[in-house]
């Protein structure tokens, strides 16, 4: 008995992070991470400044656009160690944590409704199911009818993109939480806002950070766009002004720092679910070891 | 925790005889599932007994979860009347019980939230209903699940411990609102013959403790004689009652008692009557209705 309290206890929080993190450097996962961006990158050398084949030869290749961007005096102007290039970085993750957060704030509680009440659905889901398929872009000249700034169309527009991923995902995931679930709650004495609290609001959250997952990826595929057409800062202006002026490398630039800040973007959502579903990380890692 | 299960102990046998007694009462059942009416039970009526464990035993889709729906207020009733301890819960005028934590059901492929570790699972109920406070109720879930060989595990969540370990933690969870019934549905379908026997013997165990009035659904012949005062057997679709058998077999049992002579009698006598219908049953070749 004695002994399997000790093996009842396992990590976690941080500390299983940090197990799993040290682990998973005693298997080939990580190395093969490294080798494939090597590979990329290394193929991309060589179609471009080495063999100069096209269409690749047209692009910067990757030490041109390396060298500028760790250069201390770039030639077309941006680097690490210039201040617009931060300054892009932050005016569009500032944008997607508002766009994002109030996506997140409006979707969830939309879709837990929708799932949890049947009329409320019956009234709200043919209205979604309407706009959703609408393409973002087809919102642009409205948004920017609607709104005499640079910057709430775009906030508008991601917010959009975003909340219609996170709604949709929400509402699938009350539906997706078993039936036996509610009837244990209701034969435990349950009332109705018990059975939301300790049943749907939890049951769903798999699916509601599935959603946000692809509802962040929506979120910095809008905005980018969004800069791209009208705005000031930012990394899609960043792309657009530099196409403008034909600086490309500081152009490739800006879309690899994209790649980079979304990537960190999506691993922090991820993050922040495994820390809300601990239940489902233990019981998964049981199954895992 | 040795007050604690004094308490249990006490006011448990003071209302053993007195609560607890179902009456089932010429209850019909008629599904519609896309236009056609299907009669899932007929005129069915079963009379249980404060402290009595009913076993109700029957070839699968049979209407027997209906039943246990029925009493749980799950599904509603067409006709007929359902009592528990002279109260009615459904009949004229009110087709659908309310349902309540006086009659828990420990459902078929557990229902434990999965989300909320065994500890918190168990202290649920009473925190719900308002009769304890968290901390009291987490103390008496802690004890409860000690009591039930379960304390070490109390802090986890339901997808680390084995089907076994979350089947028992389930039903102390219905027991730590003291319900006058426990529902159980086949709640050891899943399970191979050696856990089996050991919920067997723990819900055994339980009831000497509680004296609770069990409503237990199985088509499991063996399983129903082994623990049951008294089974059922059900006739195929519509269910109604073929066969009533009293198993006078002495308690406390365990495990022994499945290879003595009184105990394979029982089941000589019974048989007969479950594999008729089961052949009915598999002849009919209905899906399971819900």
């Amino acid at each position: 008995m004695s002994d399997r309290d000790v093996a009842t206890q396992g990590p976690s929080g941080l500390s299983l992070f940090l197990y799993k993190t040290k682990k998973s450097f005693g298997t080939p996962i990580p190395y093969l991470a490294f080798v494939g961006i090597g590979l990329w990158l290394f193929t991309y050398w060589l179609l471009n400044e080495q063999l100069k084949i096209p269409p690749f030869n047209k692009i910067p290749g990757p030490v041109e656009v390396l060298t500028e961007w760790l250069s201390q005096d770039p030639i077309w102007g941006t680097s690490l160690f210039t201040e617009d290039y931060w300054q892009n970085i932050k005016a569009s993750c500032l944008r997607i944590l508002i766009a994002f957060s109030l996506a997140t704030g409006l979707g969830v509680p939309l879709g837990l409704f929708m799932g949890w009440s049947k009329k409320f659905k019956d009234y709200t889901f043919p209205v979604l199911e309407l706009l959703r398929p609408i393409p973002i872009l087809a919102w642009v000249p409205l948004s920017i009818v609607m709104f005499q700034s640079f910057e709430a169309p775009i906030l508008f527009l991601a917010t959009l993109a975003s909340f219609f991923v996170t709604t949709l995902n929400t509402m699938l995931g009350v539906q997706s939480i078993d039936e036996s679930y509610f009837r244990a709650a209701g034969c435990l004495g349950s009332k109705r806002r018990h059975v939301f609290i300790h049943v749907v609001l939890p049951g769903s959250l798999p699916f509601v950070f599935t959603g946000l997952q692809i509802s962040i990826g929506v979120a910095w595929f809008s905005l980018v766009a969004a800069e791209m057409i009208s705005g000031e800062f930012g990394l899609g202006y960043m792309i657009n002004a530099s196409y403008m002026v034909n600086k490309y490398v500081t152009m490739v630039m800006a879309m690899l720092t994209l790649g980079f800040v979304g990537w960190i973007t999506s691993a922090m959502v991820r993050a922040a679910g495994s820390q809300m579903m601990q239940w489902r990380e233990r019981a998964l890692g049981q199954g895992g070891a | 925790m040795n007050t604690a299960s004094a308490q249990a102990n006490s006011t448990s046998s003071a209302d053993a005889a007195t609560k607890g007694a179902i009456s089932i009462r010429n209850v019909t059942k008629i599904y519609d599932p896309g236009g056609v009416n299907v009669l899932a039970v007929e005129d069915c009526s079963i009379e249980i007994a404060p402290g009595e464990v009913c076993m109700i035993v029957g070839p699968s889709g049979c209407g027997k979860t209906t039943l246990l729906n029925a009493i749980a207020g799950f599904h509603s009733i067409t006709s007929g009347q359902i009592d528990l301890d002279g109260k009615m819960l459904c009949g004229p005028g009110k087709p659908l019980a309310d349902q309540g934590a006086d009659r828990v059901v420990v459902f078929q492929n557990g229902a434990l939230f999965p989300w909320k570790t065994l500890a918190d699972n168990v202290a649920y109920g009473p925190i719900v209903q308002g009769t304890m406070t968290k901390a009291e109720a987490y103390g008496k879930a802690v004890d409860m699940l000690a009591e039930a060989g379960l304390s070490g595990v109390a802090g986890k969540y339901p997808g680390e411990v084995s089907s076994g370990m979350a089947r028992r933690a389930e039903i102390v969870r219905a027991l730590i609102n003291d319900p006058k019934v426990l529902l159980l549905d086949e709640p050891y379908r899943a399970m191979d013959a050696l856990t089996k026997s050991i919920m067997h013997e723990s819900l055994l165990e339980v009831y000497d403790r509680t004296k609770v009035t069990i409503f237990f659904i199985t088509h499991d012949l063996e399983e129903a004689i082994f623990l049951g005062d008294r089974v059922i057997v059900m006739t195929t679709r519509p269910a109604r009652t073929k066969k009533i058998v009293d198993v006078k077999i002495e308690r406390p049992r365990d495990y022994r008692l499945l290879s003595s002579e009184e105990f394979r009698v029982l089941v000589e006598e019974t048989k007969g009557a479950v594999h008729e219908e089961a052949v009915k049953a598999f002849e009919a070749g209905e899906r399971e209705l819900a």
